[in-house]
């Protein structure tokens, strides 16, 4: 149960940036950017490292919510299973092992990320765009991760759920226009 | 040395935002509605929440920036009882509402996992709203990121304390989303 009341119908973050719309308005720009915005790094690579990052959190939501993401964006559902077992043994490039690495790291504390781990990313090809975007879209995911458990919002179990969430952050993390009206009773 | 080439001699977070400002216009609007308002928590206990988070975490930019902040609300000179709430809050004379609250925000800077209802309890016990509740795991939550940030990139961060309680007065009268003023002019 969560620790404040939310609306029942909206688990998981949904019912945290509704709470509060001028905090998420800033929380959703910005996921919008790293996530969605002009990048070398493709949508798809840029999900493994949320996905990454809210698996070593334990947080179940957003693991769930990403890694479906990172599936629909990649059109297979293996990449993002393997880079949270081993990224280093996952089917992923050089530079997205070195950039995970840097993640990794990022997510247990920021004093954790080493210069030899961002030398072997520049080594790999990133650039220092690129690393700035993976420490900031893993800091950016334990704020989301800690928002999430801290308040203990509800965690769907039901896969259809995450299947119809994955469709919509695949197109983008702003909020719809029309906010999120309870649905009507079937 | 910073792990990326950074505009040079931008204190902390100041860096990688004039890097990267178009992530730096979110991120600083958050700050402001975090801690900006007096709606339920005033600021002066938002800025400690936001200090005790990020001493917490060790990263020294954050707390000492926010540490002056703090300061600064709390008409707290010499910075002796900031320091005293991030040594041992629970010996300071803060109120008991406060102090629950900063129970809260210590395990969401552990684990949001680590928040149990038994502290959301006691602070509600202690007269905190939800929104008080919301508002201590958003601002710990937001902390554990921009601590991350500011020591995710190894920023360079000034030692000399006068400069962050000037810009503390600045961030005081102006915000986080105005320029910069952390040299005299």
């Amino acid at each position: 149960m969560p620790h404040i009341p939310l609306p029942e119908h909206l688990p998981g973050i949904t019912g945290l940036l509704e709470y509060r719309l001028d905090t998420a308005l800033p929380i959703r720009e910005l996921t919008q950017i790293l996530l969605r915005g002009e990048s070398t790094l493709t949508p798809g690579e840029r999900e493994l490292i949320a996905t990454l990052v809210s698996a070593r959190n334990e947080t179940r939501f957003c693991t769930a919510a990403h890694t479906k993401a990172a599936d629909l964006l990649l059109g297979e559902n293996e990449t993002a299973w393997k880079v949270k077992q081993d990224y280093e043994t996952a089917p992923v490039s050089e530079k997205m092992k070195a950039l995970l690495a840097i993640a990794a790291r990022a997510q247990r504390s920021g004093k954790d990320v080493t210069p030899e781990a961002v030398e072997r990313a520049k080594q790999a090809g990133a650039t220092d765009r690129e690393i700035h975007d993976t420490v900031l879209i893993t800091a950016l995911f334990c704020l989301y991760n800690k928002y999430v458990d801290g308040l203990a919002s509800v965690t769907p179990t039901d896969p259809a759920y995450y299947q119809r969430l994955g469709e919509r952050i695949v197109q983008g993390y702003k909020r719809p226009p029309g906010g999120f009206p309870v649905p009507p009773k079937t | 040395m910073p792990h990326i080439q950074l505009p040079e001699g931008l204190p902390g977070i100041r860096g990688p935002m004039a890097f990267s400002p178009e992530t730096a216009k979110p991120l600083n609007e958050l700050a402001n509605a975090l801690l900006r308002t007096d709606d339920g928590l005033s600021r002066a206990e938002r800025e400690l929440i936001a200090t005790y988070v990020s001493s917490e975490n060790d990263c020294f930019f954050c707390q000492t920036i926010h540490g002056a902040v703090a300061s600064y609300y709390w008409g707290d000179e010499n910075g002796e009882f900031v320091k005293a709430v991030k040594e041992n809050y629970g010996q300071t004379l803060l109120s008991s509402k406060l102090k629950a609250l900063l129970a809260i925000a210590g395990s969401v800077q552990k684990g949001g996992k680590q928040v149990t209802p038994e502290q959301v309890h006691e602070a509600r016990q202690q007269g905190a709203t939800d929104k008080d509740i919301h508002d201590t795991v958003l601002i710990a939550a937001a902390f554990c990121m921009f601590n991350r940030y500011v020591d995710g990139l190894a920023t360079w961060a000034p030692d000399n304390p006068e400069l962050y309680k000037f810009r503390a007065t600045k961030i005081a009268e102006y915000g986080y989303t105005a320029d910069d003023h952390y040299m005299p002019r």
